[in-house]
């Protein structure tokens, strides 16, 4: 949890995921398109991936573990609420909050 | 024991050609020229007992056709019966998938439950509609309409319900769109419409749209297609790590002591098909995501025409699948 607080705070817009996840490979996608660029920490050539996996999984309650976004410090959610957030225009609110954008 | 046998008489007084055991087969004919050659006008125990057998093969020989023109009888009308359903299935817009398709697919059951439940929400959804028309049509109050434009949304939530709940028992029926018609399954796209297609239609038939819901529109026009694009990016990213998965360690490996691996390479295959069912629902939480921020943008009255244009665009474009598949060829 300690290294996540940390890793998450470090940039803007901060992505937890796996190499082998598709679903992140989309929502990365997604961040590149607006013009932003998270930070990308995959758990599984992270040598405490198993801990913060666990940590994440009990921040995003019924989401799952990965993809998780972090914005400005702040966890936002997982795919569905990353999509969700996009279409009504509130991600990009965030990101500029965040100063992760300008635009 | 010559009395207890009708047929002994007659094959006293002619056996060579015998027009009631003739019938019964060619058995029969070589029992009696048999019996012939040995003594004339006199039967042994040996050859009335052949005799008796042939005549019980032969009366079962003939159960057994009976039997058979029976069963094909029966299939006939089963056939006949089928078709009918089929007929009326038709009729009512409902598409019936091969069901060699089902045969093969574990969740054979689940796709024809899919397939009803899609149905009845869509004649439901027709219901709806037709009352929004007449709504519009006699220019009802906003109220009025918001109690049905809020009805048609629920409606819509419904089916990404029902969706997600058939994406769990096979996810593959409804990639394949087979509960479409064919010019649907034209459009499709990771099981559904493309929200940022449906937009684009939309624009011409809401004016007149105020600067800002001009521009609300082409923005959620904009971010629905961005969402695509980023949701099908992620579609080929699973593909390309299925074929790598698969195709890893085909070459060179020698066909013994790799059962393991076989296995562990199936069964991280079969993990990433897994990931499938969570693309079908991130697409279909964008289009109901799409759809309601539109309603956001829209007034009242603008949502209803717009949900109406939808409704009318995906009608026509079943009706024109029919028309094609009905067209006359050559």
């Amino acid at each position: 949890m300690e290294r996540i607080r940390d890793l998450s705070s470090k940039k803007a817009a901060v992505i937890f995921t796996k190499s082998s996840c598709c679903m992140c490979h989309s929502i990365k996608t997604l961040f590149y398109e607006l013009g932003a660029s998270p930070a990308i920490h995959e758990l599984d050539k992270d040598p405490e991936g198993r801990e913060m996996e666990r940590a994440l999984r009990a921040l995003g309650s019924s989401n799952p573990a990965v993809p998780a976004v972090f914005v400005g410090g702040r966890y936002i959610g997982s795919a569905k609420d990353i999509i969700s957030f996009h279409v009504d225009g509130s991600l990009k609110q965030m990101l500029k909050d965040a100063k992760a954008i300008w635009l | 024991m010559a009395d207890t046998s009708p047929r002994t008489d007659v094959s006293t007084d002619d056996d060579t050609d015998h027009p009631d055991l003739g019938s019964e087969g060619a058995l029969v004919n070589t029992a009696a020229s048999d019996s012939s050659d040995r003594s004339k006008g006199k039967m042994d125990q040996k050859t009335l007992r052949r005799l008796a057998q042939n005549r019980e093969a032969a009366r079962k020989s003939r159960l057994r056709k009976k039997a058979y023109v029976q069963q094909l009888e029966n299939s006939r009308l089963k056939l006949t019966q089928l078709e009918q359903e089929l007929q009326r299935a038709r009729q009512q817009g409902v598409f019936i998938s091969g069901t060699g398709d089902q045969a093969h697919s574990t969740g054979g059951n689940g796709a024809l439950a899919f397939d009803a439940e899609h149905s009845r929400w869509l004649e439901e959804k027709n219901k709806q509609m037709n009352e929004l028309r007449s709504a519009l049509n006699a220019h009802a109050g906003d109220s009025e309409l918001r109690i049905i434009v809020d009805g048609v949304m629920a409606h819509y939530e419904e089916l990404f319900r029902i969706k997600s709940n058939a994406a769990k028992n096979d996810v593959f029926h409804l990639l394949s769109g087979m509960w479409k018609t064919p010019a649907e399954r034209c459009f499709l796209w990771l099981g559904g419409f493309r929200s940022s297609e449906l937009l684009k239609l939309l624009a011409n038939q809401l004016e007149p749209m105020t600067e800002r819901q001009l521009m609300g529109i082409n923005n959620l026009q904009q971010t629905s297609q961005q969402a695509e694009d980023a949701l099908s990016q992620g579609m080929e990213s699973l593909q390309q790590s299925l074929a790598d998965t698969l195709s890893s360690g085909t070459l060179g490996s020698s066909s013994s002591g790799n059962v393991a691996s076989y296995m562990g390479q199936m069964a991280m295959a079969m993990g990433k098909l897994g990931t499938l069912e969570g693309f079908i629902r991130q697409a279909d939480n964008l289009r109901l995501q799409t759809l309601q921020q539109m309603i956001r943008v829209l007034t009242t009255r603008q949502s209803a025409r717009a949900l109406l244009a939808i409704h009318d665009y995906f009608s026509r474009l079943r009706a024109l699948s029919s028309l094609w598949l009905a067209r006359p060829r050559e």
